[in-house]
């Protein structure tokens, strides 16, 4: 019956004892340990999200670099054409205005030719006219003193007359 | 490699040698309590059951014992104080003192029966008692010390040991079993219950040391601690389930109230089994060990000895994994009595239908 009968005074002392115990490592002991354990659980999640974060971010940045690259290959290319094109539109545009100016000139020159002729013919046409006034005075002048004289003297004057 | 080897070697070697020192020296207190005559077996409730000085051994009849402070509070009289050393005169026979004296059970008693007095000695259970508590105080105010210094740092050391089993205690006892936004509260008590337990019942395995953990009154005042926290921290529907149970017929309620009453029985039972297995499983750790070394008396053979001491020691080792087993069972059970105290049923339907409700 001993061994199942509660004494006294060790009870008396195990409550002292063990609410010592209980304020003593609740304060001193658990309360830093079960914070420190707390603090570096959250640590550790803090740098796998981070970690993720960072892997994450890296992919963007590559992705994006990529896409930058692309475009400019494309900026490139489109350059490349516009600039072939525009050299090649410029040379049909030079061939194109030469031969107008050329066209222009010759024209302008057979219109200018032309203008010479008409002009040349009207001055051989006044000269004809007064040659043949001149002539025919001195024809008429001639007349009157005798016809065989006056025949050699129009051949004589036909020599000179030239139709230049 | 071989440096590690050695060590490796050396450390079980040691380990050896202490454990079978270890049952050496119980098998020496037997012999030396059953010198002092009566029956072959009386030691070993002596060395199961509190006591008033710390008894080693005998050798012939020379007692190696360390006497303990004796305290008895006395009504209108005030406290006496005096060693245990003073019940026994030089040829170790009893005596009184101050008009109390020691009887054959280990209590002491007042020669005139009308004096009350109550005895608050420091006997070797509250000795042994004492020693525990300045070693959870050094182990784990030098562990939190670690912490203090840098959370975020690896354990190392005694930090590393212990820092497993505290986690342990969190993670698959308080959270599991008291739910996850409330075990926080109950952590420092479970803690302190946990390491008390498994302390004391590792120190009660070392050779002449006390039978701490398996005394009824350290594992009462134990159970009563967990059930005043329990009674404490009864939510409503804590009680309501113990004294309007839902789910069970009207006529079990009322004119009779058999379920009430089962119910609160039930709460009374929860302690005091908590109680009862504690002390019972260290004392007969205890019982066993010594009633295995007693077999050498009762057989009276020398041949005996080398078998006694090899069930001892595989009894050793048993009671080393019992010791962490019940405080771990002591532990979770308490948890498991805070679990249901705090749980709240009508507040986690409400949340569900709240968490339902805009799906």
């Amino acid at each position: 019956m001993d061994l199942i009968t509660p004494a006294v005074g060790l009870i008396f002392w195990q409550t002292i004892i063990f609410l010592v115990v209980l304020f003593v490592l609740g304060k001193f002991a658990w309360k830093p340990i079960l914070g420190a354990l707390k603090a570096r659980e959250e640590s550790i999640d803090e740098a796998l999200k981070s970690a993720v974060n960072a892997k994450e971010e890296m992919a963007n940045l590559k992705a994006d670099n990529e896409k930058l690259l692309a475009e400019a290959k494309l900026e490139r290319d489109k350059m490349l054409k516009d600039a072939t094109k525009m050299g090649e539109d410029l040379k049909d545009q030079a061939k194109e205005d030469a031969r107008l100016i050329g066209d222009k000139m010759i024209e302008e020159a057979r219109a200018s030719i032309e203008n010479e002729k008409n002009d040349a013919l009207r001055q051989i046409k006044d000269q004809v006219a007064e040659l043949s006034l001149q002539i025919t005075e001195k024809l008429l002048k001639k007349n009157l003193s005798d016809d065989k004289s006056q025949q050699e003297l129009v051949k004589d004057y036909m020599k000179d007359l030239k139709l230049s | 490699m071989s440096k590690y080897f050695y060590r490796k070697i050396s450390t079980s070697l040691f380990f050896s040698i202490l454990i079978f020192l270890f049952t050496f020296f119980q098998l020496s207190q037997a012999i030396g309590a059953s010198e002092e005559g009566g029956s072959k077996t009386d030691f070993i409730m002596h060395h199961v059951q509190d006591a008033h000085e710390w008894h080693f051994t005998t050798i012939g009849d020379t007692h190696i014992s360390i006497p303990l402070p004796v305290i008895l509070y006395e009504k209108g009289h005030g406290l006496h104080f005096f060693m245990s050393s003073e019940f026994v005169d030089e040829h170790h026979n009893k005596i009184e003192k101050d008009g109390f004296y020691i009887d054959d059970h280990e209590h002491i008693k007042a020669k005139d029966e009308s004096r009350i007095f109550y005895d608050i000695s420091i006997t070797k259970n509250v000795a042994s008692l004492f020693i525990s508590v300045i070693l959870l105080f050094w182990v784990f105010l030098s562990v939190a010390k670690k912490y203090n210094q840098d959370p975020l740092k690896s354990p190392k050391g005694l930090q590393s040991v212990f820092e497993p089993i505290i986690l342990f205690i969190r993670d698959d006892i308080a959270r599991p079993n008291i739910g996850e936004h409330k075990y926080e509260k109950y952590m420092p008590y479970l803690l302190s219950i946990f390491f008390f337990i498994w302390f004391n019942n590792l120190l009660g395995l070392l050779p002449g040391a006390a039978n701490l953990t398996g005394n009824i009154a350290v594992t009462m005042t134990l159970a009563l601690f967990t059930f005043v926290i329990t009674t404490f921290s009864g939510s409503k529907d804590y009680w309501k389930h113990i004294f309007n149970t839902p789910g069970v017929p009207w006529w079990l309620k009322i004119p009779i109230p058999l379920m009430p009453v089962v119910e609160f029985i039930g709460i009374l039972t929860k302690p005091f089994s908590l109680m009862v297995r504690l002390f019972a499983n260290i004392t007969a750790g205890h019982i066993i060990i010594y009633s295995l070394i007693a077999l050498i008396f009762i057989f009276e053979s020398v041949y005996m000895g080398p078998v006694s001491v090899l069930f001892g020691l595989f009894m050793n080792m048993v009671e080393l994994l019992v010791a962490f087993i019940q405080a771990f069972v002591f532990t979770l059970l308490s948890a498991i009595y805070f679990g249901l105290a705090v749980e709240e049923h009508e507040h986690e339907e409400h949340k569900e239908k709240l968490e339902k409700a805009p799906a």
